[in-house]
């Protein structure tokens, strides 16, 4: 992970850390903190917790985003302070609905101009963000849509299930923007639970969601998710989403849990040291195993 | 709306609300989610008025059968034998764009007599006294849903007269023109608060107080009413949660009280 966020992420970047709750690839995120870089777009659909604490840690200079909270429990206090009192320094913001987020990422990844939607209408939306502009349809003038521009992240960060050492990667459960967001990254950074044999991969083609033609590092990182969750391995620790809104709401406070939890750890092998293994033991789910299906073989 | 009242009645606000909320979604198929209270709402209208509700979430599950409360919109137990798991470009493009959801569910910091939602901002945009979560993807579901339910506690800083910011559409206030909007969606159909239920005015489109909840007065609703609220002629009172509802929220759906009590 030191060497992958070290030659792909350069500051001023546009980086996408994907992931609709499910896979956010927090220890990615994590590892660019610790690294210091500065002056980063931070483009996400839900920012979540993990863009709280890379905000609170510096990196950031904008965010791109259409739902700007913590899931189920509330604000994102580092990210608010900074918006709402420019606290310690304003932080520039774009915002969409999802919907629009996603076509961005459908179109930064299929080579489009623009991508149109039905929505928006009669909004306040479109009034504090130009780039979402109003368009007669050139079959049919009584039909207007919205266009939303592309979204070409200089580095894509996804999180998935398993790969093989080329980055072909599998992914099951909420599927997210994962590989939207892969296609459209000019540099893309696959991290996954488990590194598989490419016949693995092969035995189940349907489920990779990315192929590693498009990756250009593969990082092999169990529980690099937490406290998100990775479907079938670990549930979401959702005390710890709780705990953060109250650590965010003091700068103090929150401080010193990046020094303590991200700053003084060298990798994500000492974070989850630092849990222990008793906690990720009880993060993990029962069985719910898919049937199998029959590819046919037609030699 | 005191503990006492609460007490005397033998069941919450909180559960007053769900129950009428459930009751709208008679018959209802393909129902768009949130989380927490429309949760509750949406898997007692499953066991009660629509049995063949399938719930909707826009993390991309279609036809979801939750084994525990979700803590999200993106809880594991939502993917884990759901009907189907989509990208969310289908979700939002072929389910909710093309008009497969009946029904959706949506709240705000602000609402305003015609329905339209405020979940962006208090204040200036630009000078935001609080800054909110933005629309998510409630601005293209207002528009798309064919029906809209609101449930939100009602009080005089989120019911306004002038919303700081209109992040979801609702009724235009001129019904010919919101017929010609083109649109799945036919804005709002009800509101449900922790003092009453409302509909929406055929010929205005405004916002229509149709039932009070048990204990509940018009001096309650006016104070806690930004505008002067318009009044059905057939007010009536809601009906009360009924005895089997209250255990199939209590014992099966919110054991914990997290959200109910």
């Amino acid at each position: 992970m030191r060497d992958a966020v070290a030659d792909l992420v350069r500051d001023g970047d546009t980086v996408a850390i994907e992931g609709f709750t499910h896979l956010i690839c927090f220890a990615a995120g994590h590892e660019i903190i610790r690294q210091r870089k500065r002056d980063l777009t931070l483009a996400r659909m839900t920012p979540d917790v993990i863009y709280d604490q890379m905000v609170a840690g510096g990196v950031a200079s904008k965010l791109i985003f259409s739902w700007l909270g913590n899931p189920g429990v509330g604000s994102l206090h580092a990210i608010r302070r900074r918006i709402e009192d420019h606290d310690p320094e304003p932080l520039e913001i774009e915002e969409y609905s999802h919907f629009g987020m996603v076509c961005r990422y459908v179109a930064g990844a299929s080579n489009l101009p623009f991508f149109p939607i039905r929505s928006y209408y009669e909004s306040d939306i479109p009034k504090v963000n130009p780039k979402i502009v109003p368009m007669t349809s050139p079959y049919d003038d009584a039909t207007e849509v919205y266009v939303v521009p592309p979204l070409r992240p200089d580095v894509s960060i996804v999180h998935a299930q398993r790969a093989d050492a080329s980055g072909d990667a599998q992914i099951w459960g909420l599927l997210g923007c994962q590989k939207e967001a892969a296609f459209a990254g000019a540099r893309v950074i696959v991290v996954c639970e488990e590194v598989v044999e490419e016949s693995v991969i092969r035995q189940d083609p349907n489920r990779t969601a990315i192929p590693g033609v498009v990756v250009d590092a593969v990082v092999e990182e169990p529980f690099a998710c937490h406290p998100s969750f990775a479907q079938g391995y670990y549930d979401r620790d959702n005390a710890f989403y709780l705990d953060w809104d109250r650590i965010a709401r003091d700068p103090e406070t929150l401080d010193t849990w990046l020094k303590e939890w991200v700053f003084d750890l060298g990798t994500h092998a000492d974070y989850r040291e630092k849990w222990g293994s008793a906690h990720w033991d009880a993060l993990r789910p029962g069985d719910a195993m898919s049937g199998e299906v029959d590819y046919g073989r037609y030699a | 709306m005191n503990a006492t009242a609460e007490r005397d009645l033998g069941y919450s606000r909180t559960e007053m609300m769900i129950a009428a909320s459930a009751r709208r979604l008679e018959g209802a198929k393909n129902c768009f989610v949130g989380v927490g209270l429309p949760n509750i709402v949406c898997n007692l209208a499953q066991r009660t008025v629509a049995r063949d509700l399938q719930l909707v979430y826009e993390s991309g599950v279609f036809g979801a059968r939750p084994e525990r409360l979700p803590l999200s919109i993106g809880d594991p137990t939502l993917a884990t034998g759901a009907t189907a798991i989509t990208s969310m470009f289908e979700l939002f493009a072929f389910y909710l764009q093309a008009g497969l959801i009946d029904v959706a569910f949506l709240g705000g910091a602000q609402i305003d007599r015609f329905g339209n939602l405020n979940t962006t901002v208090i204040g200036p945009y630009d000078t935001p006294k609080v800054r909110l979560p933005g629309s998510g993807g409630a601005c293209e579901i207002a528009i798309h849903a064919r029906h809209i339910l609101v449930i939100m506690r009602q009080a005089k800083r989120s019911f306004v007269d002038r919303l700081d910011f209109r992040t979801s559409p609702g009724h235009s206030g001129d019904p010919a023109s919101d017929a010609a909007r083109g649109w799945h969606g036919t804005g709002p159909t009800s509101v449900v608060t922790d003092l009453g239920t409302y509909g929406f005015d055929d010929s205005t489109g405004e916002m229509t107080l149709m039932t009070l909840h048990q204990g509940m007065t018009l001096d309650d609703v006016h104070a806690n009413m930004g505008w002067e609220p318009k009044v059905s002629p057939d007010l009536g009172q809601t009906l009360e949660p009924t005895t089997e509802e209250l255990r199939l929220i209590r014992e099966e759906l919110d054991p914990t009280g997290a959200h109910t009590r």
